[in-house]
């Protein structure tokens, strides 16, 4: 008590100095937890849009991860009904799993006959209403829209594409794309006369698609797909193309096609034995996913006879999502370096010209009687105090501040997205983060003060009641 | 003899035995001994007097007196311990015990009040709250300042910080107190008044004072005057005695 008491009327006799370091260290506190609460709202959006659009587990083939791309109908997943049937009456996991659903995964060509352009293209085939239930997964109650997945609804042959397939299919008027630029035709090649018999043998050419052509224009929509089959055969079906939705990254948005489950899965395996590349599990809480993994472990096994399975998080099939978090991590911990060094030196200072001008003080107090002990547990609890203060002050500034720019409604437009966020950040209630960056700050000050605490109780007693 | 002064049973030891004590102190590439061989006894419930001019030694001596500062040779003894042979922190225990300062600038902790100035000792040496509020408002009334206890020391005039000074050097009931030049920086009636306070607090509670100052009013009324000059003890002058030495 008799320490504490006398610490703080130290602090209080230069209110100045101890309020400016006190400013420092709060403003440095204030910065380490706007930044750590505006990283830790991009791990939530991030962290929702992959459980909303891939689930928190996916049920694969064993090497589907791996090599699946290059064929997926060789990595299906033959008893996929009966999984999902097991999981969903599974005592535990039904009250763990919100959202059971097969997806598929294709590679083909996709073409615009009316127009003489294709592009190959790879996509999944959804079961949409499912879909549009994991979309409404928000617990973390981000203040993001939700917009509604459009093929719930649609006909069978609907599909929705990426607005960079759109605009190679040439689909942007028929689809009404903004910012959706044509190509221009090129004035020399337009001039170029063919010779007589090729002008002909095109002639001939499109009068015989002229019939095809025309049911093409009825619809402009349209464009045939095709995939290679489970049998290894090619197989063409058309689609009505009924939205094109930005992927974000301009290599995805390029090739980027969704289907209905079913359609798709007719177009793959015909009359053979349906199946599915992966089952999407849903969770209501992501804290569920070791539960859920050490419930569905037993549970698979009993279909791995004939198919090799494995249980993926959604981190590890984002590997992105697991890169960005870590290096936010790693920012965030050099903003709490470059900090704490700030304050290091700002409480050290403060510390130091303390011990300097109460130099005649330490003198008298080490003359009654105070051991050097005492002199060195003054200075540190001093430091210790303005330490304490200023990450207190610096959680009140930066909730304060979280709360304000939370309330202005300002966006931002982060890298991969297709349209702006808003600027959320996430302080209160980031409890760890909080508790993390008082305590190391606390830390920090009260070793800034420990060196100068030394210096005092090391004083000559009769040196210091000399000191002028 | 007094209440208080039962208290602090007198003992007929003396308080202080400095045998052959020499210092030197070095600065840079000079050495200036400061102390060559001084031996003297400090005699219980005695008022002693340090004289000498300037650069003679006075402080140095009451320092090593006051176990602040350490002999480069011979012995000292105080209230019965040779202090020599006490670590820091056992020192630190031993002023506060045994040992009460008075300094010339007063040197009051500013952000205590007056009362608290004079509790800080007691609450170093672990005395009850009980005990504590007891003896600190007697202590107050007895120099005078029983209405300041809640000024600052900001508060309070030279003279009146003394008094809280000396107080604070009386909280522990200490064998010995020392006090460097503790009229130096007071007008002559206010020194006069604290020298009589001084004197008072001697008889009152039977405590050795041992002083250094130049001031004719100190030397003349303290029991004891040992003379400096150079270092040496040129003599000691005792009132019932005589120069001895």
């Amino acid at each position: 008590m008799r320490t504490l008491s006398l610490a703080i009327r130290n602090l209080l006799r230069n209110r100045r100095r101890s309020l400016a370091t006190l400013l420092a260290m709060a403003i440095g506190s204030t910065s380490i937890l706007l930044f750590g609460g505006f990283s830790a709202n991009i791990n939530y959006m991030m962290h929702t849009h992959h459980v909303q659009t891939g689930g928190h587990l996916q049920i694969q083939h064993r090497d589907f991860y791996l090599y699946g791309s290059g064929n997926p109908s060789a990595y299906g997943i033959a008893d996929y009904k009966k999984i999902m049937s097991a999981i969903q009456s599974d005592e535990v996991l039904k009250n763990m799993v919100l959202v059971t659903t097969p997806t598929l995964q294709f590679g083909g060509i996709a073409g615009n006959y009316a127009a003489g352009v294709s592009r190959t293209v790879i996509g999944n085939g959804f079961v949409a209403p499912d879909v549009n239930r994991m979309r409404l997964w928000n617990d973390f109650d981000l203040q993001t829209k939700t917009t509604k997945f459009a093929l719930e609804g649609a006909p069978l042959d609907a599909a929705i594409v990426g607005t960079g397939v759109a605009r190679v299919l040439q689909l942007c008027d028929a689809l009404k794309i903004e910012r959706c630029p044509q190509p221009e035709k090129d004035p020399v090649a337009s001039a170029n006369t063919l010779p007589d018999d090729i002008a002909e043998l095109s002639q001939l050419e499109a009068d015989a698609a002229s019939s095809s052509q025309a049911a093409a224009a009825a619809n402009p929509r349209r464009v045939e797909v095709l995939v290679v089959s489970a049998r290894g055969a090619p197989n063409v079906t058309s689609v009505e193309v009924i939205r094109a939705e930005e992927q974000g990254i301009k290599e995805l948005d390029e090739v980027y096609v969704m289907m209905h489950f079913a359609q798709i899965q007719q177009l793959m395996y015909g009359a053979s034995a349906p199946k599915a590349t992966s089952i999407m599990l849903q969770l209501r809480h992501s804290d569920q996913i070791p539960a859920a993994l050490e419930r569905l472990r037993p549970l698979l096994a009993q279909y791995e006879a004939t198919q090799p399975l494995a249980v993926l998080d959604f981190r590890k099939l984002n590997p992105f999502y697991v890169q960005t978090i870590q290096m936010f991590d790693t920012i965030f911990g050099f903003v709490f370096v470059l900090i704490g060094a700030i304050v290091l030196f700002t409480v050290s200072n403060t510390m130091n010209t303390a011990v300097v001008e109460r130099t005649v003080e330490i003198g008298t107090l080490r003359a009654i009687g105070l051991r050097r002990a005492g002199i060195r547990g003054l200075f540190v609890t001093e430091g210790a105090l303005i330490g304490l203060c200023g990450a207190v002050l610096g959680v009140i500034l930066a909730i304060g501040l979280s709360v304000l720019v939370n309330q202005m409604g300002l966006t931002w437009w982060p890298p991969g997205n297709v349209e702006p966020l808003p600027l959320t950040i996430t302080v209160l209630g980031e409890t760890r983060m909080i508790v993390g960056t008082t305590v190391g700050l606390i830390i920090i000050a009260t070793l800034s003060a420990w060196w100068p605490a030394y210096r005092a109780a090391q004083l000559n007693v009769v040196d210091a009641l000399r000191h002028v | 003899m007094t209440e208080q002064a039962a208290d602090h049973a007198i003992s007929q030891e003396p308080v202080a035995v400095l045998t052959h004590v020499e210092k030197t102190y070095h600065m840079d590439s000079v050495s200036v001994p400061v102390i060559r061989g001084a031996s003297i006894l400090i005699r219980p419930a005695c008022f002693t007097v340090l004289l000498g001019p300037s650069g003679s030694g006075k402080t140095t001596l009451l320092n090593m007196i006051g176990c602040i500062d350490k002999p480069d040779k011979g012995d000292i003894t105080v209230a019965g311990c040779k202090v020599a042979e006490l670590s820091d922190d056992d020192l630190s225990d031993f002023r506060a015990k045994n040992i009460g300062f008075i300094f010339q600038n007063f040197n009051l902790l500013p952000v205590l009040s007056a009362y608290e100035n004079i509790e800080y000792p007691l609450l170093l040496a672990g005395v009850s709250a009980k005990t504590r509020g007891e003896r600190v408002p007697k202590l107050l009334e007895a120099v005078g300042l029983g209405d300041k206890a809640k000024n600052y020391p900001g508060q309070l005039s030279g003279g009146q910080r003394q008094r809280v000074a000396i107080a604070r050097a009386l909280a522990r009931k200490p064998k010995l107190v020392i006090a460097d030049e503790p009229t130096a920086n007071l007008d002559s009636q206010t020194g006069a008044a604290i020298l009589a306070l001084m004197r008072r607090m001697v008889d009152r509670y039977a405590i050795s004072f041992i002083f250094s100052s130049h001031d004719p009013d100190v030397i003349s009324a303290a029991d004891d005057t040992i003379l400096l000059k150079d270092g040496h003890i040129s003599g000691i002058r005792r009132k019932a005695t005589g120069v001895v030495a």
